[in-house]
């Protein structure tokens, strides 16, 4: 079995994020760029169902401008065999990615495609259940752990609450959760073994997709400011503080 | 302009959130339906008839939409979705798998984690874990939202909608439910609790966390974690709160041993007022608390606990 892993090039999640003082966008100028975190987690899950035996070949894709070939090149270092990218300089909607990936899907017929669930710059936990959606197959979201089971695939959920399991036909979609396991680091020869493998590059047109976006980002602003700071010396100052000025207990 | 609520029910129960989403479209304005769909929902279709403003609650009930899977429930959806302007739902984990899907099969684009509604087609919204805050406007003629409950103060009980039965079902061959794993609580839930107290990697290990359930006994209040807690295996990630958790918004909340990550404060910045109990006077939770309490939470906790 085929599995397709997507990454996508994001802010380090290290970094303090600036807004622009036109408020058009977030300033993303000579800032460190990482692959998603919660994409880290998708190559490992793939890379660990090869090891595993379950899956016979990993793919990396990603889609997004010439640089994001490094976050590329850092699947293939982690263990993915060969990777594809969709190049673009334009800013690519959930949907719009959604629809990419419906076409690598249908060219590569992998058994599971396995995402991130969110990536930390837009935050929008979209496009592994859209792509589910347009290509017609079951999605185990927020997963903490995958299992292959015959022509199922087993996935346990995080949902609010608890855990929820559900059985999916193959071929499915998969987001991961923080839980589902911990990425390892890239060694130096696989990084080195990593630059010989493949990237096979696409442009949107190739494949049929205008990137175009219904949604238009009218500005960007920084959240209101948290004014905090006070101390209270003991425990008794603090009671008497959130009774009669806060007044939020009784 | 008509609007579809997606009701989200749990264990036979209408859950608070949907009094939330319903006030949401409330701010966008228009006709406002909701849609409960499961297996056995007539009492939470009753329940759902009673939030003010709603004009008719549609009830799809079929064992195919038990457990509310995203497959079933998001084509259910998008069959209905042509009468409406918007399809709203809580940005819970159920919201968030449910309706990506339905805008897909619409082909039309989904706004996550709404938090505020200037007209009807735009919208604010959280991005770069709250750092940032995005005005987006759809030209979409069907808007799919899914929105953040904290951000939006519940409709009343008031009402006294009609309820309609929807016969059309739909089919599913894709996914099965195999078995849930709940953790019982007597607590209230985090996402809506009117308190929360967290606790952090100070808290030394999961059985110290004990020493919060009295303070939470006493406020009533709900019990999460940092990310560091749940990193470290204190505690279950159902308990996070953060970037990467749950975001909440209670009246009060009580940080406990946190030092401050940008990603736990994502999650708890809303708060009305933030206690934080830390030894460590540096930690960066005190620049965005009300009060600061710098001490061992070992011996503040008890004693916390003692005059409460």
């Amino acid at each position: 079995m085929k599995v397709l892993v997507a990454v996508k090039r994001v802010i380090d999640y290290n970094v303090k994020i600036r807004v622009k003082p036109d408020h058009s966008d977030v300033d993303l100028t000579n800032v460190k760029m990482a692959m998603n975190p919660f994409c880290e987690i998708a190559v490992e899950e793939a890379v660990r169902l090869k090891e595993k035996g379950v899956a016979s070949e990993v793919v990396a894709v990603t889609i997004g401008p010439k640089a994001a070939q490094e976050q590329l090149r850092t699947a293939l270092a982690l263990g993915a065999d060969r990777a594809i990218h969709v190049e673009t300089d334009d800013k690519v909607e959930s949907l719009t990615a959604a629809k990419l990936l419906k076409q690598v899907v249908d060219d590569e017929q992998p058994g599971l495609t396995i995402l991130g669930k969110q990536s930390i710059d837009t935050d929008n936990n979209q496009t592994g259940q859209m792509l589910a959606a347009l290509a017609g197959m079951g999605q185990g979201t927020f997963a903490s752990e995958v299992q292959v089971e015959g022509d199922d695939v087993q996935v346990t959920r995080e949902i609010d609450g608890g855990l929820q399991t559900v059985a999916l036909k193959l071929p499915a979609v998969i987001t991961t959760d923080l839980r589902l396991n911990e990425p390892r680091y890239a060694k130096l020869p696989d990084i080195m073994k990593a630059k010989k493998k493949p990237i096979d590059v696409k442009s949107p047109d190739d494949m049929g997709v205008a990137v175009a976006s219904s949604l238009s980002v009218l500005k960007v602003e920084s959240p209101a400011e948290r004014q905090g700071g006070t101390k209270v010396a003991s425990v008794d100052e603090l009671v008497d503080k959130l009774k009669n000025e806060a007044k939020v207990i009784a | 302009m008509s609007i579809l609520v997606i009701a989200e029910h749990h264990n036979g129960q209408l859950a608070d959130s949907t009094a939330h989403v319903v006030a949401a479209a409330q701010a966008i304005g228009g006709d406002i339906d909701i849609l409960v769909a499961g297996e056995n929902v007539a009492g939470i279709a009753e329940t759902a008839a009673k939030l003010t403003g709603v004009a008719k609650v549609k009830v799809a009930d079929d064992s195919v939409y038990a457990h509310q899977l995203a497959e079933p429930v998001a084509e259910l959806i998008a069959g209905l979705a042509g009468d409406y302007s918007h399809v709203l739902a809580a940005a819970s984990t159920q919201g968030k798998n449910v309706l990506p899907r339905v805008a897909a099969l619409k082909d039309v684009a989904a706004l996550s984690e709404v938090v505020g509604v200037e007209s009807p087609d735009t919208f604010l919204r959280p991005i770069y874990a709250g750092n940032a805050i995005a005005t987006v406007q759809s030209s979409d003629a069907l808007k799919v939202l899914t929105v953040r409950t904290t951000a939006f103060d519940a409709v009343d009980a008031t009402g006294s909608a009609g309820v309609e039965a929807i016969s059309a079902t739909v089919e599913n061959t894709l996914s099965r439910f195999v078995g849930e794993e709940l953790a019982s609580s007597d607590r209230p839930e985090l996402g809506s609790a009117r308190v929360v107290v967290s606790g952090g990697r100070g808290m030394g290990n999961g059985e110290n966390f004990k020493l919060l359930d009295g303070i939470a006994d006493k406020l009533g209040a709900a019990i999460g974690a940092s990310r560091a807690a749940v990193d470290a295996g204190f505690v279950p990630n159902d308990m996070q709160v953060g970037q990467t958790g749950k975001i909440v918004a209670p009246e009060l909340y009580i940080a406990v041993g946190i030092s401050g990550a940008i990603q736990h404060l994502a999650g708890m910045k809303d708060a009305k007022i933030i206690v934080a109990i830390n030894k460590d006077e540096e930690a960066p939770i005190f620049q965005v608390a009300d009060y600061g309490l710098v001490g061992d939470l070992f011996e503040v906790l008890p004693e916390l606990e003692s005059k409460l």
